[in-house]
């Protein structure tokens, strides 16, 4: 018998393994919902699933009473284009800034320290004053997002840049380089890759950023939804949807990884 | 005549002292060997002549002329590692130097332009012995190659001066002796001026015209950084008899100990 340090699973046996965390949860919650609901029928707390099939059904196969809109599809494609734009806004000032000041000294001794000092502003404490200059719409939604995460994605690419080979610096510049065509041919290449997982680290934050924005101005929206229908204690939609971000989540992150391995392949030869 | 003139060229930081009163001229086609132990200056003396370090006493000149205190073109330079881009194949790091030259605004080429440019390093890339590999990334060569790449990479900007720090001092014994001949062959069709620091003074004898050592020639206890390291042997590589190289050996030896 090896040691278990040296025990690996084959690849089923670790799909298993990664599954059964998953369906301990699921029985545990299926076991509580029906006990509680054993007790009291009418409670909303822990739904059960037939339940929060319904819910799912209304919500994202049939259209709304109201407006007649699909609500899931709806409130899925305003949170996705929020997020979208912001983290694109976000990723194109960090990746000029972050290089900027990585590689050039004297950006670096400007515009530093007023990097340092904006990332240290809790950005939900000035979400008011967002409210005020760019008014209850996309605007100030997206601004939160992009303040919320741009400090941190600077900083990360600044870092990133700073860490480059001197050699290859050097050798550059005995090719013949000036500052920027280093910049374009040595420099960017070799941090594009380093920014998508900064950016894929960084989409924690920014759904945070997103649905507190959400939560209180707004009329559509993953978050929307979920403060609208707390006041029902409609948990039969909160835990849907709650899933849904997570998967959504997910999602992005795995792209923007298939992203980065595709466009640049180097990367893992 | 081309040459490098070092005149009573001193390198400080503050108190300490890294270099004293090095007095050298260098023509131009010679290959001169560095050695010395570690922390002796030598390190020092080759980013002086790269560019990356400036001189704090004296002068360095190039031709008459002081050399250019940022490296440039004229300069290639050979490191022990990262010395090639990881996100470029093999002849695209080659292509490299000339397209920066070609095109100012992207740093790259296309269409009839970068053809030519990839003949060039083709053609360069088959001198050093990787014509077959072309179209791999770096990471994928051995040490050996990657050290050849990036040779072949200097060598397309013609540059009159070549300096290798310790280049071949990650590789195996019978890869090393390879890279010596492939290094001989490029000196000897070029006819340029190579500075070469090595570890190995064996390296540094069989290879090159002139085999300078770097030492401290005075030492005071209570402190170690007040006298800096001088050129203690300058000797012409052909003419060495066996007790001056057991004479640098052992110098070199007891003060790696």
């Amino acid at each position: 018998m090896k040691r278990l340090i040296n025990q690996y699973p084959s690849r089923i046996g670790k799909m298993l393994l990664g599954l059964i965390p998953f369906i301990l949860l699921m029985g545990l919650y299926a076991y509580a919902s029906h006990e509680r609901l054993a007790v009291n029928p009418n409670d909303k707390l822990m739904p059960a699933f037939s339940t929060i099939v319904d819910a799912v059904q209304k919500m994202a196969f049939e259209p709304s009473k109201r407006t007649g809109e699909y609500l899931l599809l709806e409130d899925t494609t305003a949170s996705l284009t929020r997020l979208g734009v912001a983290v694109f806004i976000s990723g194109v000032i960090s990746l000029v800034v972050g290089i900027l000041i990585g590689i050039i000294p004297k950006a670096r001794a400007s515009i530093a320290p007023v990097i340092t000092a904006i990332s240290l502003i809790p950005p939900l404490a000035i979400l008011p004053i967002l409210f005020i200059v760019f008014g209850l719409g996309e605007g100030s939604k997206i601004m939160l997002i992009v303040l919320g995460i741009t400090p941190f994605l600077i900083r990360d690419t600044q870092l990133r840049v700073m860490e480059l080979p001197e050699e290859l610096i050097i050798k550059a510049q005995t090719l013949g380089a000036n500052s920027w065509q280093l910049i374009i041919r040595v420099v960017l290449p070799q941090i594009l890759p380093k920014l998508i997982d900064a950016l894929r680290l960084s989409l924690g934050s920014a759904w945070l950023f997103l649905i507190a924005a959400e939560a209180i101005s707004s009329t559509e929206g993953l978050g929307y939804r979920i403060f609208l229908v707390r006041r029902y204690l409609s948990m039969d939609v909160i835990l849907p949807y709650v899933v849904w971000i997570t998967i959504l989540a997910f999602a992005m992150d795995y792209l923007l990884r298939k992203l980065s391995i595709s466009v640049f392949p180097w990367q893992n030869k | 005549m081309e040459a490098i003139e070092f005149k009573h060229l001193w390198k400080e930081y503050g108190d300490n002292v890294v270099l004293e009163d090095i007095n050298l001229t260098v023509k131009k086609g010679e290959f001169v060997t560095l050695v010395g132990a570690s922390g002796c200056g030598k390190t020092t003396f080759l980013k002086m002549l790269l560019g990356i370090e400036n001189v704090s006493r004296g002068k360095l000149l190039l031709d008459g002329k002081p050399l250019s205190d940022e490296p440039d073109a004229n300069r290639g330079i050979v490191f022990q590692r990262y010395s090639v881009y990881p996100h470029l194949n093999v002849v695209e790091n080659v292509m490299l130097g000339e397209e920066l030259a070609a095109s100012p605004f992207l740093g790259r080429t296309f269409g009839a332009k970068r053809r030519k440019i990839r003949q060039h390093a083709t053609e360069i890339l088959e001198k050093v012995g990787l014509g077959h590999t072309i179209d791999k990334y770096p990471t994928e060569l051995s040490g050996g190659m990657q050290q050849r790449l990036a040779i072949a990479q200097a060598l397309i900007k013609n540059p009159s001066i070549l300096l290798l720090d310790e280049p071949f001092g990650a590789l195996d014994p019978g890869i090393r002796s390879d890279m010596h001949n492939l290094i001989l062959d490029i000196w000897k069709e070029t006819k340029i001026t190579i500075f070469m620091i090595t570890h190995d003074l064996k390296e540094g004898f069989e290879l090159g015209t002139r085999l300078l050592v770097f030492d401290k020639y005075r030492h005071d206890p209570d402190a170690p950084n007040r006298y800096g390291a001088k050129i203690t042997y300058d000797i012409p590589v052909g003419k060495m008899d066996d007790p001056t190289i057991h004479e640098i050996h052992n110098s070199i030896l007891i003060k790696e100990k």
